[in-house]
């Protein structure tokens, strides 16, 4: 699954009925997780019970037991161990995307929608131009030309991703500036970078935080993706991406409990972050 | 009443209508009886959320999904709420309903044409032809000169004040024989809106159609309407001619309506608004008057038991001090 | 007016064109070393390769010239050398073109096909089917396709053995049931978010003011919901088919490699990996083109079905 058809399903979510925003299960649950994923990121290295790095090979996939609760993947290596130290580099991938998206997102989209006319006109143009390359073909490339690692591919996919930020964005600006209260701070005489700092960003807060959420679930899937094809973090580092590819051939052999765990990590992680992104979005919708 | 029912096209008697909300059962509306003779214009007013649509849905039987009905509905002698079928079809027809926001209430991804001509294509088999060519006469009957035009456009290339027209022409091309506007005008600027006006008060004449007219509005239901029934929070208030409504309201309830309205000529400098907040009927005290906690001339003697109607003077007031307050009201509330 | 929409349309595809094969020329510039270091993927070459790599991307010429020629060549099919394999670009994707389409083409119907069909009936009956509709896809719709493709073939080819989990196939239907684990997980996510779209689509469709309109003139039920409720709800639903099929073309990659097919996304990653630049190229070029033209059509499909739209914007 892609970003665009992630975020556009948000711009079509529209469409859903407007459920109240409650504090419900699911809301504490997906919070839970993504609270202890971040945990884990920071931490994990004191949190690891062995080193991650040290391969027993006589220890080849070796299945669980109550001191290797995950038991061993294909290298030997304490698969808990690994897949503490992998949340480190999985989060850290998508959370700067994400900021570098939302930023760089927010600003051309108050920009195009604050000034309008021919520079409104170049930013959504230059904006219609970049959705001709998916994320993960350009982070590919990226990759390709500038050589594997976690840095050409978060570049690539915040290049690619702004684009679907920006557009849902400056909708949201056009709407904001068309307020009255906008109005009456120009005849106040108040500047146009004030006003869109004190005034529109923060409306648009809502939506900015809705959409960060949302892109940070997609952003994981894509890189953790690019580094399972072996462009993004390089082994031995310790990645889910990685763990699912090393261990591969694993569910062929009959050993899926390594790869299958690195994979379950990804799968929680991303659907608690698109779960509340889902209703920080309708909470949003509901207060408009 | 009942000596009038001999005679009635449409009856409401004692219907009450129940909708569910957020698991439990609410009232919207609350014994509501009255009729409506073939050919007669009846006009619904009061506040909103006093129930005016639903009653209006409920006689067309569009409540939402989960609405409980108590009373009965008789449609040209027929139960409205039991048809089935080909009968269905039949009172569909029949009965036609004007909605207040044309915009929202006509398909905006099919032309004017098929929205026009649907009903008779698929309900009558009438042929496209023959259809689009009625339809288009029936535009030029709500001023509409070159129908074969529009029937080629879709809703958004037609503004508000056109499609509205375009919406009662529809309503008349099934020949029903009672109307149900439901704020035909609301959504429409002022000129716009005496002009519709204009044209659906002829035209029901002409057609000798009876009517169901919905308005926030006293003056515009007094305008073109013979009788006018007058709710509060689900129940109807007072029944009156719309001659008298005006000059001699039996409810103060309908007196401050009336004194509420903007109106250019008289002296007072401001609007009256009336005290409170419109009630839901579900939230409504139950054993006083609803309007009590409301009215000006509320005593103890309000609070005691749910006022019923009473006839006076030729129409109906549910106000135990109606008699006594004869001629006072507009005076109380100008004053 | 439907017309000028096309045709403004097809002048941003060509300015989309341009620019994506612009930044996919320029590449090879920006990579670290100079030109013919990336292009080698830093590999020590004959010299007499050298001077083949020199001449066919002009490289004494001035940028936008060796632009211009290379862009040239690949509109006319010619795309360049693969330094590893020392053939033909053009010919290595012509042979693997037909495994990602068919994989693509299988993903795609069967999003369409069980995406929109199961949001349609979790759509019009609330109830069991709806309510573990919701729950299945909240969680598909986040699966990575590469999770997901281990999944199926940890329960499909390992433990039921029903599809086989690597290679090509040969002959047609052998073909068909080696791309049916990839097409799947390729799918999976995109069906999911496809069923949870068109479910609240024709929800929210099926509420509309005009639908009581139609409901009040007795228009039959059956017709009220092809006519009035499918027919509107087709606009969002074409929309997010589209956008998530196009997306296929280029996550089809990370399933190419999981089972192993011999397909262009596979190419492109293994290339990418020995950094054999004119490879990822030429495929690169291929894929935006395709992403670009099917975004294309799912904004002319969009126009088609709405009257209402104005130039070039999207259900948003
Ligand atoms: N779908 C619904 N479910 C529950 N309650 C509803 C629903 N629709 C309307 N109501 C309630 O029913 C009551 C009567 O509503 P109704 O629409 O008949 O008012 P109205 O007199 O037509 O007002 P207006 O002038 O605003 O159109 C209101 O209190 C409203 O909140
Ligand atoms: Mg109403």
């Amino acid at each position: 699954m892609s970003v665009a058809a992630g975020l556009a399903a948000g711009a079509v979510r529209r469409y859903r009925a407007g459920r109240r925003f409650r504090t419900s299960p699911a809301i504490v649950v997906s919070g839970s997780v993504i609270v202890a994923a971040t945990v884990v990121a920071v931490a994990g290295p004191l949190l690891a019970p062995y080193n991650p790095d040290l391969p027993q090979l006589s220890q080849y996939f070796f299945g669980p037991s109550p001191e290797h609760l995950l038991g061993f993947d294909a290298s030997g290596r304490d698969v808990m161990s690994r897949l503490l130290y992998g949340a480190r580099t999985s989060m850290l991938g998508p959370l700067a995307v994400t900021l570098m998206c939302m930023t760089l997102g927010s600003l051309l989209a108050v920009t195009a929608a604050w000034r309008g006319g021919a520079l409104d006109a170049v930013i959504s143009s230059g904006l219609d131009i970049l959705f001709a390359f998916p994320g993960i073909l350009l982070a590919v490339l990226a990759a390709a030309v500038f050589g594997a690692g976690l840095v050409a591919p978060v570049l690539a996919l915040s290049v690619a991703y702004t684009p679907y930020v920006a557009r849902v964005l400056r909708g949201a600006a056009l709407r904001e500036r068309a307020q009255l209260y906008v109005a009456a701070l120009e005849v106040q005489g108040a500047s146009g970078v004030a006003i869109c700092l004190r005034h529109l960003i923060p409306n648009l807060l809502h939506l900015i935080v809705a959409q960060a959420t949302t892109l940070f679930g997609y952003a994981m899937v894509d890189l953790a993706a690019i580094s399972f094809l072996g462009l993004g973090v390089q082994p031995p580092n310790a990645d889910w991406g990685v763990m699912v590819s090393e261990n591969q051939q694993g569910i062929i052999q009959g050993f899926p409990l390594p790869a299958l765990a690195a994979g379950i990590c990804i799968v929680v992680v991303v659907v608690a972050f698109n779960i509340l992104g889902e209703r920080l979005y309708e909470r949003g919708e509901a207060r408009q | 009443m009942n000596a009038e029912i001999g005679g009635a096209l449409l009856e409401l008697d004692g219907v009450t209508v129940r909708l569910p909300v957020e698991g439990s059962m609410r009232a919207v509306l609350q014994e509501v009886s009255f009729v409506i003779r073939p050919g007669e214009a009846i006009g619904l007013v009061g506040e909103s959320g006093s129930g005016k649509s639903m009653t209006a849905r409920a006689i067309d039987r569009l409540l939402p999904p989960g609405a409980a009905v108590n009373g009965r509905i008789r449609f040209g002698g027929r139960d409205v709420m039991t048809l089935a079928g080909a009968d269905l079809k039949r009172f569909r027809s029949e009965v036609a309903m004007i909605f207040q926001d044309p915009r929202a209430h006509i398909n905006p991804v099919r032309r004017i044409g098929d929205y026009m001509t649907e009903a008779l294509r698929t309900n009558a088999g009438v042929p496209v032809s023959e259809a689009s060519s009625r339809a288009v006469a029936l535009l030029k009957s709500v001023g509409i000169d070159d129908g074969e035009r529009r029937l080629r456009q879709y809703p958004h290339e037609l503004s508000g004040g056109l499609l509205q027209r375009v919406m009662i022409a529809t309503a008349l091309l099934t020949k029903p024989r009672l109307l149900l506007a439901d704020e035909p005008t609301t959504a429409l600027d002022v000129t716009t809106q005496a002009e519709v006006l204009a044209i659906l008060d002829d035209l029901r004449t002409d057609l000798h159609l009876a009517m169901l007219f919905i308005t926030h509005n006293l003056e515009v239901a007094a305008a073109i309407c013979d009788r006018t029934v007058v709710m509060y929070a689900g129940q109807i208030v007072e029944v009156r001619s719309s001659s008298r409504l005006h000059t001699d309201p039996l409810h103060p309830y309908t007196a401050a309506l009336a004194a509420a309205r903007p109106n250019i000529e008289a002296t007072t400098p401001r609007l009256l608004a009336i005290p409170g907040r419109p009630l839901s009927a579900f939230e409504a005290p139950a054993g006083e008057c609803a309007f009590a906690p409301r009215c000006p001339h509320a005593l103890d003697v309000c609070r005691q038991a749910r006022p019923a109607l009473i006839a006076l003077d030729g129409g109906l007031s549910r106000c135990v001090r109606a008699e006594e307050l004869r001629g006072r009201l507009e005076v109380a509330l100008h004053g | 007016m439907h017309l000028r929409f096309v045709l403004r349309r097809l002048a941003m595809l060509a300015v989309s064109l341009l620019v994506a094969s612009f930044v996919i020329f320029s590449a090879i510039f920006l990579a670290p070393g100079n030109p013919i270091a990336a292009l080698s993927g830093g590999r020590s070459l004959p010299p007499e390769s050298l001077r083949t790599l020199e001449v066919r991307y002009h490289l004494d010429q001035p940028f936008l010239v060796q632009y211009w020629y290379w862009l040239s060549n690949a509109v006319h099919g010619n795309l360049g050398l693969s330094i590893t394999l020392r053939e033909n670009v053009s010919d290595l994707i012509a042979s693997r073109i037909s495994t990602t389409a068919g994989l693509v083409l299988y993903a795609s119907i069967l999003i369409i096909v069980l995406g929109v069909s199961l949001g349609i009936l979790s759509g019009f009956r609330p109830g069991l089917l709806d309510t573990s509709t919701l729950v299945v896809t909240a969680v598909s719709a986040s699966l990575p396709a590469f999770v997901a493709a281990i999944v199926l073939i940890l329960v499909f080819a390992v433990q039921l053995q029903w599809f086989p989990s690597l290679g090509n196939g040969i002959g047609f239907l052998d073909q068909v049931r080696h791309l049916t684990l990839p097409a799947f997980a390729l799918a999976v996510s995109s069906l999911a978010i496809v069923a949870r779209v068109t479910r609240s689509a024709i929800r929210e469709e099926a509420r509309r003011e005009h639908v009581q309109t139609a409901i009040s003139r007795g228009i039959p039920t059956a017709q009220l919901i092809r006519r009035h409720v499918l027919r509107n709800a087709a606009i969002p639903i074409t929309t997010i088919s589209g956008i998530t099929v196009a997306s296929l073309i280029a996550v089809a990659a990370v399933v190419e490699v999981v089972f192993g097919l011999a397909g262009l996304g596979a190419y492109l990653v293994q290339s990418a990996q020995s950094k054999d630049l004119a490879v990822v190229q030429g495929i690169s070029l291929l894929l935006v083109t395709a992403f670009v033209l099917v975004n294309v059509l799912v904004d002319v499909l969009y126009a088609v079905l709405d009257p209402r739209v104005s130039l070039g914007s999207r259900a948003q």
